[in-house]
Parts: C-alpha cells; structure tokens; sequence
C-alpha cells in the first residue's frame, strides 16, 4: 500500500502573534512555523498504517521555511521519502496548497491513500484534503479516526467522528483522500539522533511545483486582519466568606442568573 | 565523589555505546561487580524496578540485556547518583552505564511517557522543557531589582557569565530565585551578564535523559553562544547546568571556571556576610541536591551560607548529605511525575517532604530550581503547607539583604 501523507505548516501560536503593518495578515518577521498538529498526526497515521501492512509513506510536504527539518523528522519516523512542493514565498491558500498537492501527487506515482489533517488552524474550514480529491478525482472523507484497508487493497474501513460522541463507519474505495482528526495513537517520538541520521543519509526531493499563473488569482481576499478586543474583564472580589457569599448572591441576582 | 580533573576527563569517554563498553576503562570496570546489591538497596526507586542496576549488570555481563531495553524499569531512574556514590566497586552507573542503557530503552520503548515526549520535544524546539517562547527568557529581567546586564546588549567583556537556565527563567517561583541571584550578585560587586533570550537549556538532563542526540543540538548550541562572547568564569543557577559544564561540555571546549551560584556566592562569604543585616528568626532545614551533594561534593557551601544569616537555626533531616533523598525530578523524573502516579509509586517529593517536616524546620531550604515546585505540591498533597515554606537558600539570602530597594 502506497500512502502518501499531505503535511503543512501552521503559525506557532506558543510566539506572540503580531499583524503586520498593512492590518491584512500576521507579521512574519517574529512569526515561527510548526506543523499543523491534525497534519502530524496524518503522517503518524501513515506510518501506523505502513507497519502494519507494508508498503511505503511518502511525506509531501508544502515548502516553507523550517520545512526540511519537518520533513527530515518524517523520515526518521518511518516515512520512505521525503518531496516538497509549492513556492515557500507565495503563502498559499487553501485552493493554490490543494493544486500544489494534486500536481506533486501526480508526479509521485501510484498511490492507494492519501492522508493529510482534516484542519489546520490555519485552516478551520478544512478545505484542502476535499479539494485535493476533486482535482484528483478520488472520494474523500473528512474527520477521520480510524482506518483499516481491506485485504484486496481496493477498499478502507474509515471511521469517522461526529458531534455528541456519535462515530460512523464507512467502506470507501482506494485511492481515497481522508482528513484525519486523529490518529489511532498520538505521534511516537523521534529520537534527535534519528533526525540526524536522517539529515546525514537522506534527501528531500522537489516536484510538482503549481506556479502562481496555474492557481490563478486569489478567489477569496482578506481585507483586514486584527486581534480580538477584550470585550470585558473578570471582577476579583475579596473579603470576609459571609460577605462574599452575599455579594455573588446579590450579583447573579442582579444578572437573572439566579 | 570528588571531582577532580583527571574524573572530568573520564566522564567524557565520548564514543562509548554498550557495545565497545569493555573496551573502555570505565565500562571495563562492570566485569568487577560484585553483586552486593547496595546500588539496589539505595535507589529510591529500587524496590519498584523490574531491573534495578544490580540486574542490569548481571544481565548485561550475561549478554541478556535486550530484555532490560524492554522493560519500563529505566524510566524510574531519576539520575541522582545514589548508587554510583556508593558502589564498592566506583562503577560509573548514573553518569556512564544507565545513559547508555537508557538510550537503548528510548529506541525500544514502544511509547514514551506523554509528558516526557512533550518536555524532549519543547527542549528541542524551544530551548525549555516547559514550551514557552525562547523570545521570553529574559522576560523576568523587567522586573529584576537591579540592573541585568544582557551580553548582546552591553557588547563588553564581563567577569561572570550567569547562565540562568529554564526554571529560573521562566517559572514564576524559580524568577523569584533569579530575581534574588541577581540583587546578591549586585551586592557583591560582581561584573555580571546573562544570555537573555540566546541561551537554551544546558541540555544535562537530555543526556541523563535517554536522549543524546538532543543533548549534541544544545552543546552546539551553547558553544557556539558562549564563543561569541568574552568572560572570566561562569556562574550556574541550576545544578544541572553546572554537571553538565563541568563534566560533559570540557571534552567540547568549555575552558571556563564555572561554579554553581551556591559555590560561588560561599566564596565570597566574607564579602556577603556584612550586608547579611536583617535577622530573620526561621528555623531551615537544607535539603542536598543530588547534582550539589552527591556528585560534586558540594555540602558544606550552601549550609555555611545560611548559617550566615542572622537568626537562622539549621536543622538536619534523617537522611542528609551523601543519603539525602531524591526530590524525584532528576533524569527525567521531572516530567514523569503522571507516570508514578499513574502505576502507584509515592513521590520522592513526598517522602523527602514527610522528612523535613519532622525536622520541626520551617522553612525548607533548597538550592535546585527544580525543588521549589516538587517541595511545594508535596506540602500541599500533604496537607503541610501552612507548616512549611520551600525557598531557595538565594531568597533567603536576599530576604537578609539591609537594604531592600
């Protein structure tokens, strides 16, 4: 079973985030990138899937600074090769990322499965494994937790997560795209020493790369980005217990909570 | 265990992996074992190792150690060298033979405690364990008492490079450390900077930790750092640091004189002793940090500092000095405290806790970073925390400081 594992990076929200000057996206300059965490757990999903069944794991990932090491992290944890694709400069949207992705996966050959984040923060709306399958012509399915392919090869059990608790069960035919909520293990560490060996005995291929005039102009444009205004603030009431006690009474009374 | 140079240069037998280890003086010296079982007997953790040390001698002079790489006893060693200070035979175990096998068991271990993984991950990517922000290390310096200099700032030789480290840095109790460090080094006189934001943790516990690769991305880090700047010696907040200066980064050409800032500020007693005004009438029981204690000999520093301190009575816990109790955190234990809980083992923080309370002390007194937090949920889970407070010797120090601004 080939697999091949779509990986982005995401704002790293543990750095302040700034807006840059012209209010319409973050500022780059403090801005460090991470991969998207669903994205993460794609690939651990991958290798999961490959240790059990054989096969290879492609990690395809979209350029952008710091990627390399992302990517030589997926090859120490079991992936068999490493592609980027994508302009690092263009800071793509979801659908220009999804053309990226399609063209890269056309190029890299067969392929059974196609696992990528069913979100990125940067993403909420989950947009891009569903494009990615419609350029490529293959069903998707989104919010997955759970896979196991067939005996055949033709065919994956997908479990899916819905709200309340609620999970659905569905046969799919490969080569499918799914959007992976959660692997069925959180991503195994990658011991440093791996990562090394790696970078020393293994290399990162380029391919597929959609250029700006292939994505065609932005469909959908920011016009203005900022942080959220406090709206309000929590009120610290000290003193004697008793006291207090009737004052909260006297407040959520006061606000008909009571 | 004395440090002397020539055991500097043994600890950094670089190259030894289980494998060559015979070939080695260190690792030759397991084929002396005798088996008596006192490094079992005198781990903290011992009575709930599959493997304990004793074994995994056995086993691996037996050629069965895969077993042990399987197992989970390794993950109950908090590094803090009991064993090997009592091993009738010097065998080199905490700082040697466990790392090794150690990073064998990480390799195998088919999932690594969450917190651990996550501490490893955050010390790679950000420097600390705790995943704050390497822009915010020096975060604590705005609200500093005095002055701290900042090297990439200052652009001038200093006399004392003070290397923070993470706890001290951003931890709100370990600020508080920094916070006092820093008025007692101004006290003093002393010409000092720090790193700010450019250091990253030493990486000691990486190494004692299962993971030496992550180790060798910090030491390059942190000798490319140091090499930037011009300074006479180095002044370590955290014990760990000063372990892993003074013995692991020598053989990468850390030439500097480093001390931990309890050594350092004891050899300037004299110095400090006339500013010592304030009496403060505390009765303080000092808790032995294994990486101070234990593997640096360093007993007598920190006690003489706070006996010091006007007012100050120091009374000792049952185990003390060379038998002082693990606070649990070292070699990882640091992150692991949800794995003990979660397969029923007591906290070493708590059983060191139990100890000092006995002592009828009311102040604990400590001189780790990671001792303030350990001690101080161990006194809340037991119920002691209106009994005892846990404070750095530093902070008691600076609380006997004249003039406060």
């Amino acid at each position: 079973m080939n697999i091949v594992a779509l990986l982005r990076v995401v704002p790293d929200v543990v750095e302040e985030l700034e807006i840059a000057p012209d209010g319409k996206a973050l500022d780059s300059e403090f801005l460090r990138l991470v991969i998207s965490e669903t994205d993460d757990h794609a690939l651990e999903q991958a290798v999961l899937l490959k240790e059990r069944l054989g096969g290879t794991v492609t990690a395809l990932a979209i350029d952008a600074p710091e990627i390399d090491e992302t990517l030589y992290g997926a090859l120490a944890r079991g992936a068999d090769r490493a592609v980027k694709t994508g302009d690092a400069e263009m800071n793509l949207s979801a659908r220009a990322a999804a053309l990226s992705f399609a063209a890269a996966i056309r190029d890299l050959g067969p392929v059974d499965l196609i696992v990528t984040g069913a979100q990125a923060i940067g993403d909420l709306d989950g947009l891009v494994a569903p494009m990615v399958a419609y350029y490529l012509g293959m069903p998707y399915l989104g919010t997955v937790t759970g896979v196991a392919p067939g005996a055949s090869g033709k065919s994956a059990t997908v479990i899916r997560e819905f709200p309340g608790g609620v999970r659905g069960e569905f046969d799919v035919p490969l080569p499918a795209v799914l959007g992976i909520q959660a692997a069925e293990k959180p991503p195994r560490y990658v011991p440093v020493a791996k990562v090394r060996a790696a970078m020393k005995s293994q290399s990162i291929a380029t391919c597929g790369v959609a250029t700006a005039a292939e994505s065609g102009p932005p469909v959908v444009e920011v016009l203005s980005m900022a942080k959220p205004e406090p709206s309000g603030h929590a009120q610290m009431l000290e003193g004697d217990p008793d006291v207090l006690a009737a004052r909260i009474c006297e407040l959520m009374g006061a606000r008909g909570l009571l | 265990m004395a440090s002397t140079a020539a055991q500097c240069q043994l600890d950094s037998v670089s190259g030894m992996t289980l494998d060559n280890i015979l070939q080695f003086p260190e690792g030759h010296r397991i084929l002396s074992c005798i088996q008596c079982g006192v490094c079992a007997g005198t781990c903290p953790y011992g009575d709930v190792m599959e493997y304990p040390p004793r074994k995994i001698i056995a086993m691996l002079r037996a050629g069965m150690v895969e077993k042990v790489f399987h197992s989970e006893s390794l993950l109950n060693c908090v590094a803090c060298y009991a064993c090997m200070t009592k091993c009738p035979r010097d065998i080199r175990l905490t700082d040697i033979l466990l790392p090794l096998m150690k990073e064998q068991a990480l390799m195998h271990l088919p999932e690594l405690p969450a917190e651990l993984q996550k501490a490893l991950q955050n010390t790679l990517r950000y420097g600390n364990p705790m995943g704050e922000s390497s822009r915010k290390r020096a975060a604590w310096v705005k609200n500093a008492p005095v002055p701290v200099p900042i090297m990439n700032e200052i652009r001038r030789p200093v006399d004392v490079l003070w290397f923070v480290e993470c706890y001290t840095s951003y931890y709100p109790r370990g600020q508080d450390t920094a916070r006092a460090t820093a008025r007692l080094l101004h006290a003093i006189g002393a010409d000092f900077a720090i790193l700010g934001n450019e250091e990253k943790c030493a990486g000691e516990c990486g190494r004692l930790t299962w993971e030496p690769g992550l180790f060798e991305t910090l030491t390059d880090y942190n000798m490319a750092v140091f090499q930037k700047y011009q300074f006479n010696r180095m002044v370590a907040s955290c014990p760990h640091s000063y372990n892993a200066f003074q013995r692991r980064y020598i053989p990468l050409g850390f030439t500097w004189p480093v001390d931990p800032v309890m050594a350092y500020l004891a050899y300037q007693i004299e110095k400090l002793k006339p500013l010592l005004t304030r009496k403060l009438n505390y009765k303080v029981t000092y808790h032995d940090s294994c990486c101070l204690g234990r593997f640096n000999d360093l007993y007598d520093e920190p006690r003489a500092l706070l006996k010091a301190i006007p007012g100050v009575k120091l009374v000792e816990m049952v185990h003390n000095r060379m038998n002082s109790i693990c606070c649990g955190g070292g070699g990882g234990g640091m992150w692991l405290d949800t794995y003990f809980k979660a397969k029923g083992h007591e906290r070493l923080s708590e059983r060191r806790v139990k100890e000092a309370v006995a002592t009828g002390a009311d102040v604990l007194a400590v001189s780790c970073p990671y001792e303030v937090s350990r001690f101080e949920d161990a006194l809340k889970v037991l119920g002691f925390d209106k009994k005892m407070v846990v404070r750095d010797v530093t902070e008691l120090l600076d609380e006997a400081l004249e003039e406060q601004p």
